[in-house]
C-alpha cells in the first residue's frame, strides 16, 4: 500500500522537541525523528521505548562467565589436572583464585561483543547497508520529523501541514513510499 | 537542559553552530593533506619499515639477535610491551571512566585517545608474539584441542591471563571506538562529494541513519561499554603487573604492583595524549575544541597519577628495608646505587619531580611546558619498566652469574620501529577519520559552548516556556 510521508525539517533540536510535544498533545503520531546527535528527552515524547540491550548485555556476560568456568574446569581439573609440587588440582573451588582473572576477562569479552553485535543487528547497521536518512543534512545540523499519513488516519494531509506550520520548521517535504 | 555555571570556562570556544562543528572536523579530511603530513608520514613509514625489517631478521635468525643473556632473559621486549600497554590505557580510561563520571571535556580528546590506545596495544601485542621467536606457533597460547596428549595452556599462569587480558582489551577497545565512529562516518558519507571516498565512508558508516531509536540504543551501548571497559582497564594492567608480582624475584615480588602499574599506565597514557593532541590541534586547526582548559585538565590527571607513582616508588623502597629480607633490600640498594643508578635516577627525575611542577597554574596552562613534560614523562615511564625488569634480574642470588644488559641494534630497531609504525597508524587515522566525536560534541554545544552558555538566553525561541531560564 502506498503511504505518504511528510518530512518537516528543523534547524534546532529544542524547536523540534517543542514542536513534537505540541503535535503529540494534539493527537498526532510522530513516526520518526532523524537527528545528527541524540536529542535528550525526545524518546518519551514520540513514544520510543527504552532499549533492552542492557538486559542482553547482562545475559551475554553470564554466558561468558559460565563458558569460562566450564572450560577452565574441564582443562585444568578434569582433563589434565596440573600437579604442582605434588599438589594436584583436584577441585575447581579450591583453585578458583587463579581462574578469576580469565573468568572476568571472558565475561567482559562476551558481554561487549555480544551486545555490540546485537546493537548492529537491531539497528540494521551493517557494512554495505544503504543509509535511510531522508536528507543528507540530518547528519550535519538539521533535524527531521517524519509523519506517516497511514499512522495519522484521523487527520488529512492539509490538517497535518497546518499543524506543522505552528512548530517553526524550516523546510517541508513529502514522499510517497511504496 | 543541563545548566553550567557561567564562571566555568566554556569547552567549545568561539561562536560555533552545529554546522561549524561538522565542517571544522571534516575540513582536514576533505582538503588535500598538507605537505607536512606527507613529510611526517614518510619519516614514520621509513622508521616503521626498518622496524619490520628488524622483526623479519629476528624471526629468521632467532631471538639470540637481541642483547639477552642467561641472566637477563627478559629486557627490552617486555619493557617495550609494558610501556606500550601503559600508553594504551589512556584512551579507554578517557572515554570510559570520564563517561561514567559525565566529564564533558573528554569529548575533545576521546576519539583520538581511543585511536591511540588501539595502535599502542597493537605495538604492545607485537612484543609477546615476536619474543616467541617462532611467531607461527603463536596460536599455541590459545586453549585449542591438540595432539600433545591434549595438553592445555596453563590457566594458573599470569602469562596466559595476559593473553586473555590483552586480546579482550584490544577487541573491546576497537568495538567501543568503532561504535562511536559510525555516526561520524555517516556525517562524512553525507558530506563528501568525490565518489570513492563517498563509497568508502558509506561502507564504514554501516548505513547509519540517526533515528531516535538508534540514538537511544547508541547511548545505552556507550554507557554499558564504558561500564565494562572501566574495570577492564584496571584489570588489564593489574594482570600485566602480575607477570612480575607473582614471581619470586626480589624487586618483582611486591603486592603494591597492580595499583602502581595502573597509575603508571594512566600517567604515561595521558602524557602521550598530550604529546599527540598539542600537535594535532595546531595542525588541524582545532584550537576551539582542544584548548588550554583541556590541557590543564589532563595535566591535573598527570599530576595526580604521577604523585601516586611517586608514592609507590618510595613505599617500595621503604618496604624493601622494613621487610628485613636482605635480598629484597639489596635489589633496591642495587637499583639506586648499582650499575643501573642512571636509569633509576632518570626514572625518579622524570616521573616523581616533573609532574609536581604541575601544581603551578601558569606551568600547567603552558602548552610548550606541557609538551616538554609529556615527552619527559614517557621517557621516565620507559625507564621505570627498564629499571624494574633489568635491574631486578641482572644480579641474582649467584654472584658468578651477575651480568649487564647491552641492547643490540635489533633491540633498538624493533623498539624504534614500533614508534614509527604507531605514528604511521596515527597519521592515517588523523588523515581519514574524524578526529573529534562530531555527534557527541554537538550534544554539549548548548551547555558548554561559549556563545550559548554566556548569552542571556537569546537563543531560546519565543514560543518556549522559559522554565529552565535562570535569568528570571
Amino acid at each position: 500500500m502506498a503511504d505518504k510521508v511528510i518530512y518537516a525539517m528543523y534547524d534546532d533540536d529544542d524547536v523540534l522537541k517543542d514542536g513534537a510535544k505540541k503535535l503529540v498533545s494534539k493527537g498526532v503520531k510522530v513516526s520518526e525523528v532523524f537527528s545528527p546527535f541524540p536529542i535528550h528527552g525526545i524518546d518519551p515524547i514520540i513514544g520510543v521505548k527504552n532499549t533492552r540491550l542492557g538486559i542482553m548485555a547482562f545475559m551475554y556476560a553470564i554466558t561468558g562467565t559460565l563458558l569460562a568456568t566450564i572450560g577452565m574446569r574441564y582443562f585444568m581439573i578434569v582433563d589434565w589436572p596440573m600437579n604442582v609440587g605434588g599438589k594436584p588440582n583436584n577441585s575447581y573451588l579450591q583453585n578458583i583464585l587463579a581462574f578469576i582473572p580469565i573468568t572476568f576477562e571472558f565475561t567482559v569479552l562476551c558481554a561487549a561483543h555480544g551486545m555490540a553485535l546485537t546493537y548492529f543487528l537491531r539497528n540494521k547497521t551493517l557494512p554495505g547497508l544503504p543509509a535511510q536518512n531522508p536528507d543528507p543534512r540530518t547528519t550535519d545540523d538539521k533535524f527531521v520529523m517524519e509523519l506517516r499519513l497511514s499512522e495519522n488516519s484521523s487527520f488529512t494531509e492539509e490538517e497535518l501541514t497546518a499543524l506543522l506550520q505552528t512548530t517553526g520548521y524550516v523546510e517541508l517535504d513529502q514522499k510517497v513510499l511504496n | 537542559m543541563h545548566k553550567e555555571s557561567a564562571i566555568r570556562e566554556p569547552l567549545i570556544l568561539g561562536h560555533k553552530t552545529y554546522g561549524d562543528i561538522t565542517s571544522d572536523v571534516c575540513k582536514p579530511i576533505e582538503d588535500k593533506a598538507p605537505k607536512m603530513w606527507y613529510i611526517l608520514f614518510g619519516i614514520a613509514l621509513v622508521i616503521g619499515l626498518y622496524g619490520v625489517g628488524c622483526i623479519f631478521y629476528l624471526l629468521g635468525t632467532g631471538i639470540g639477535v637481541w642483547g639477552l643473556n642467561k641472566t637477563i632473559g627478559w629486557a627490552w621486549d617486555i619493557t617495550n610491551f609494558v610501556w606500550w600497554v601503559g600508553i594504551g590505557h589512556a584512551g579507554t580510561l578517557i572515554s570510559a571512566v570520564l563517561l561514567l563520571f559525565r566529564q564533558k571535556w573528554r569529548m575533545a580528546i576521546n576519539r583520538s585517545a581511543e585511536a591511540m590506545t588501539i595502535f599502542a596495544v597493537f605495538m604492545a601485542g607485537m612484543f609477546p608474539l615476536i619474543h616467541m621467536g617462532r611467531l607461527w606457533v603463536g596460536y599455541w597460547t590459545l586453549p585449542l584441542p591438540n595432539q600433545f596428549g591434549s595438553l592445555w595452556v596453563n590457566f594458573n599462569s599470569p602469562l596466559l591471563w595476559d593473553v586473555f587480558a590483552i586480546s579482550t582489551y584490544l577487541s573491546v577497545s576497537v568495538v567501543f571506538w568503532y561504535i562511536g565512529l559510525i555516526p561520524d562516518f555517516a556525517t562524512l558519507r553525507d558530506r563528501v562529494k568525490r565518489p570513492i571516498p563517498k563509497k568508502m565512508y558509506s561502507i564504514l558508516s554501516f548505513g547509519w541513519s540517526g533515528r531516535a531509536k538508534n540514538w537511544n540504543r547508541f547511548e545505552l551501548v556507550s554507557l554499558v561499554l564504558a561500564g565494562l571497559a572501566t574495570p577492564l582497564v584496571f584489570s588489564v594492567h593489574s594482570i600485566v603487573s602480575f607477570d612480575f608480582a607473582t614471581s619470586v624475584i626480589p624487586g618483582w615480588h611486591t603486592t603494591i604492583f597492580p595499583p602502581y602499574f595502573v597509575a603508571g599506565a594512566v600517567f604515561s597514557g595521558f602524557a602521550m595524549v598530550q604529546t599527540l593532541m598539542l600537535v594535532m590541534r595546531k595542525a588541524m586547526r582545532l584550537e576551539a575544541y582542544i584548548h588550554t582548559r583541556h590541557v590543564e585538565y589532563m595535566n591535573i590527571v598527570i599530576m595526580v597519577t604521577g604523585s601516586i607513582v611517586g608514592t609507590a616508588y618510595i613505599t617500595e623502597l621503604f618496604i624493601s628495608w622494613y621487610s628485613g629480607v636482605e635480598y629484597e633490600a639489596y635489589a633496591f640498594i642495587n637499583r639506586f646505587s648499582g650499575p643501573y643508578w642512571w636509569a633509576y635516577w632518570s626514572m625518579m627525575t622524570c616521573n616523581v619531580i616533573s609532574p609536581q611542577l604541575m601544581w603551578f597554574k601558569p606551568l600547567r596552562r603552558s602548552l610548550l611546558f606541557t609538551f616538554i613534560i609529556s615527552i619527559v614523562v614517557n621517557i621516565g615511564m620507559w625507564f621505570e619498566r627498564y629499571v624494574i625488569i633489568v635491574s631486578s634480574i641482572h644480579r641474582d642470588y649467584l654472584p658468578s652469574s651477575w651480568s649487564m644488559h647491552y641492547p643490540s641494534h635489533i633491540d633498538l630497531g624493533v623498539y624504534v620501529g614500533t614508534i614509527g609504525l604507531f605514528f604511521v597508524f596515527f597519521l592515517l587515522f588523523a588523515r581519514f577519520f574524524p578526529v573529534l566525536p562530531i555527534a557527541e560534541l554537538k550534544t554539549i554545544l548548548k551547555s558548554s559552548g561559549e556563545s550559548y552558555k554566556n548569552a542571556p538566553d537569546t537563543h531560546h525561541h519565543s514560543d518556549e516556556s522559559h522554565n529552565n531560564n535562570n535569568q528570571h
